[in-house]
């Protein structure tokens, strides 16, 4: 028996010149446009959380992107897109100052303290 | 502190599997490296979209044209991820996009091999996505911290992807004498360039030691590649199919199978530029972003306009 399969060399088929790094058309600072981060609320009663970034022109269009990118799979009820530039972030190299002193403050947690079990659950 | 201080409790950190995040102190050849990998990995992802794109006007019905389209819009939305994690390091779209376009970034070599028959959408699913998969579980656990959470991100999404590769291509197997041959065909051609795609042996390797020591990598290129072959020769009885490998045999002492010489010539002459789509790819990325440019200017100068209007209004 006779088989043949039909390949269709037209659409998925290259060349026989070599890929190179000829001339290319720089990407300018007209055309960039600003980094947003993108929170999901992911069901109702739940808080938002962050799930990434993105690049948009405006609010709108990246309210619309975080739609599509992070919302194909039913992820969220609910977006915040906020510009990456108005997030202030505090510095690694002070984590000690700023978190240290909650390290020894074992009394502010309730299994610091004992209670006899015949008052039951408190 | 002095540098080499800072690298000590950088590699601590590492040993004791504290992620590494964004405005954390590294070394500067761990950051380089980082860039380097994530941007090649998203660059994989935005042209992995060109061999399936083809397909989609030719897919055999509305159902797999569907399938089809979701899954490429997936790999658009794996690019934004990895290239978002990317610019954490500080590099910035458009160098990596302009890197791209002038040869000095490389992508993954398996998207310069051609899609010619509608099984080869079986196929890239199966091994191409299947071996994908593999590096990129391995990623989740990554030392870099954003490039781990888009690892996440992304294997949640990708795992449909193999899956549809798989039954497109038990559609196949069950089907006409042609459709079977098409399917034994594909597969001929798809499961070589598919174990390339875990890079040089570990012995020819240039990255793999410190990549390992710094936790970029996990697994080296030989241990997945080893775990993707076991998969494969189980699965591809389910098909019914054989791959075109005649020294595939079981071997007791190591627990794995062994299998034959990959023809390194082959994946060199690919990567340096000179396999059947490399001219192609970059052409087609190339024209659409620079085709895509008045787009991105007029939204820009749109946004420009409304922001105006609204401070007009307010004073």
């Amino acid at each position: 028996m006779k088989i043949s399969i039909q390949k269709y060399y037209y659409g998925d088929f290259g060349g026989e010149e070599k890929a190179s790094g000829e001339e290319i058309k720089k990407t300018t600072e007209e055309t960039a446009w600003p980094l947003w981060e993108i929170f999901i609320r992911s069901k109702q009663g739940l808080d938002h959380k962050h799930a990434g970034s993105l690049h948009a022109a405006d609010a709108a269009m990246a309210m619309q992107n975080a739609r599509d990118v992070y919302t194909r799979r039913q992820e969220g009820v609910s977006l915040w897109v906020v510009e990456s530039k108005y997030i202030h972030a505090s510095n690694p190299d002070e984590a000690g100052e700023m978190y240290e002193p909650a390290v020894d403050k074992v009394y502010r947690h309730p299994t610091f303290y004992e209670i006899p079990d015949e008052v039951g659950h408190m | 502190m002095q540098i080499h201080d800072l690298e000590k409790t950088f590699q601590e950190k590492i040993d004791k599997e504290i992620k590494i995040e964004p405005k954390d102190w590294m070394p500067d050849a761990y950051r380089k490296t980082n860039v380097r990998q994530i941007s090649q990995h998203a660059h994989s992802e935005v042209v992995g979209m060109l061999p399936e794109g083809n397909w989609i006007s030719r897919a055999p019905s509305l159902k797999r044209k569907a399938i089809l389209i979701a899954k490429v819009q997936d790999e658009a939305g794996h690019g934004l991820y990895l290239y978002s994690a990317a610019e954490t390091l500080g590099t910035s779209r458009e160098q990596m996009i302009d890197d791209l376009h002038s040869g000095k970034a490389k992508y993954s070599s398996i998207f310069n091999y051609p899609t010619l028959t509608w099984a080869d959408m079986g196929a890239v699913g199966w091994l191409v996505d299947g071996a994908a998969i593999l590096n990129q579980v391995m990623l989740c656990r990554t030392s870099y911290g954003p490039y781990a959470r888009a690892n996440v991100r992304i294997c949640k999404e990708e795992s449909f992807h193999q899956r549809q590769g798989f039954e497109t291509l038990m559609v196949l197997a069950n089907g006409t004498p042609e459709q079977k041959a098409m399917c034994q065909d594909a597969i001929n051609r798809w499961w070589w360039p598919a174990l390339m795609m875990f890079g040089p042996k570990d012995s020819e390797s240039t990255n793999n030691d410190q990549s390992m020591k710094w936790k970029i990598k996990r697994k080296t290129n030989d241990e997945l590649r080893q775990q993707f072959i076991d998969m494969a020769v189980q699965q591809v009885k389910v098909l019914g199919m054989t791959l075109p490998d005649d020294k595939l045999v079981w071997n007791e002492d190591r627990k794995h199978y062994d299998f034959g010489e990959i023809n390194w010539d082959e994946f060199w002459s690919v990567v340096k530029g000179n396999g059947q789509c490399n001219k192609q790819r970059l052409d087609a990325r190339k024209k659409a972003h620079e085709e895509g440019a008045w787009v991105r200017e007029a939204a820009v100068a749109y946004a420009k306009k409304k922001a105006a209007r609204l401070l007009t209004k307010v004073a």
